[in-house]
């Protein structure tokens, strides 16, 4: 048991460093459009202690790195990271992990005080389509490319874009 | 009413096209507004950084009568911004290019002030108009913003350097930028800032997407730069997707790193 519990500390601390790393993966990434209020607030996920020992949680308090709750599901467990200061504000993370294995990560706190800020969080991953492009039926609304120059616009597809809507 | 507002400026050397879509976009005297104080932050930017003015705050730089401690914020702020994007590309952007017998260094931070000044353009307008989507094309790099998750992302062509009136992908942007670096409309004018030589060896063109649009253009220059090791650095940056085009062979899409490589 003793051995298991000090498995678990290790795993606790692995997790806490990971972390870290994966608050600055999300908040570039930003899977999460949080513009909305609705995102779970850091007390929405309290520290809950898998199992019964609660002694080993706040034994544990001088790191404060990260907080576990235990999940329903069987062999998964969420974990709720510190919360790190960026330079774009504060942002917190929470993952769960599945027989070892992190099966899900989600961001719990974003800064959202200013339009930049906003810009990061609603910023997602694009994938690039060059399938519908070969069949230039898109519906396009700018062109990126090698810069333009105002000659070179007139005849660019930016211009008969503009043309439409002007 | 959804409606499309477009105005097309020159300003910067280069057409730069602003479109506002949303509640009344055509008649709404906010927009209107908004629109001209981003156009103006854009002419704003060119006299402050214009090469060609010889009264530009960086042309008193680069003939040494101010110093950049002593120049304008916005002079600053690039600088900055220079330095950063020199650290993360490992100097294959650089905002200090060789000029002279003796390795001297001359500030030329044109490479990243478009991108700056229509990011910062793009951002005024968001803020400026929250039920609106807004799009600010410069000569090819492209920022978008909004608000809004109930309307549908921009749409966003790359244009083919081979045929540059046909495109060779397209993507879904809601929020972010889109820059492309090559040869296709001013012969090559990318740099390598170690040697002053023409770079970008053996591509015709590189599109990165990233959050927003000094990230996208100060990573396309430098991956274009890079010439064959494009590829692999471009995949070593969180978030970001690209398009190289090579002068031979089919475009490559690159992914940068991902969560799931974590998992």
């Amino acid at each position: 048991v003793t051995s298991g519990r000090d498995d678990f500390t290790d795993m606790r601390r692995n997790l806490a460093a990971l972390l870290g790393t994966l608050t600055t993966l999300v908040l570039l990434f930003s899977y999460h459009t949080s513009l909305d209020s609705s995102a779970p607030t850091p007390s929405a996920a309290a520290p809950q202690t898998p199992g019964s020992d609660s002694s080993s949680s706040s034994g544990d308090s001088s790191g404060s790195s990260s907080s576990t709750s235990g999940s329903s599901s069987s062999g998964a467990k969420t974990y709720t990271g510190e919360v790190a200061d960026t330079r774009w504000g504060p942002v917190q993370v929470k993952i769960t992990v599945t027989n070892g294995k992190i099966t899900a990560a989600e961001t719990t706190q974003v800064p959202n005080e200013n339009p930049r800020d906003q810009e990061i969080n609603s910023y997602a991953v694009p994938v690039l389509n060059q399938e519908a492009a070969q069949a230039q039926s898109a519906q396009i609304d700018a062109v990126s490319g090698a810069t333009v120059t105002s000659d070179g616009y007139i005849q660019s597809l930016q211009s008969a874009i503009d043309k439409a809507h002007l | 009413v959804n409606e499309r507002f477009v105005h097309v400026e020159q300003v910067m050397g280069m057409p730069v096209s602003i479109h506002v879509r949303g509640p009344q976009a055509r008649t709404d005297p906010d927009v209107r507004e908004a629109v001209v104080r981003a156009v103006q932050g854009l002419h704003d930017a060119d006299a402050i950084f214009s090469t060609w003015k010889a009264g530009s705050a960086l042309s008193r730089i680069r003939r040494g009568e101010l110093l950049l401690a002593d120049a304008p914020g916005e002079v600053r702020e690039v600088a900055r911004l220079c330095r950063e994007a020199r650290d993360r590309t490992d100097a294959w952007f650089d905002g200090w290019l060789p000029h002279g017998p003796r390795g001297e260094r001359l500030f030329e931070p044109t490479g990243l002030v478009k991108g700056w000044a229509v990011q910062r353009a793009c951002d005024l307008l968001r803020g400026a108009l929250p039920a609106h989507d807004v799009l600010v094309d410069a000569g090819g790099d492209v920022a978008v913003a909004g608000n809004r998750v109930d309307t549908p992302a921009w749409t966003i062509g790359i244009e083919d350097p081979r045929d540059r009136s046909k495109l060779l992908a397209t993507l879904e942007l809601r929020t972010g930028g889109v820059a492309t670096s090559g040869s296709a409309a001013r012969g090559a004018h990318v740099l390598d800032p170690r040697t002053g030589e023409p770079a970008g060896i053996g591509l015709l063109a590189v599109t990165v997407v990233a959050p927003d649009l000094v990230t996208a253009d100060v990573d396309a220059t430098a991956g274009f730069a890079r010439g064959a090791d494009a590829d692999r650095w471009l995949g070593t940056l969180p978030g970001r997707t690209a398009l190289v085009v090579p002068v031979a062979g089919p475009a490559r899409t690159v992914s940068g790193t991902t969560l799931s490589a974590l998992a």
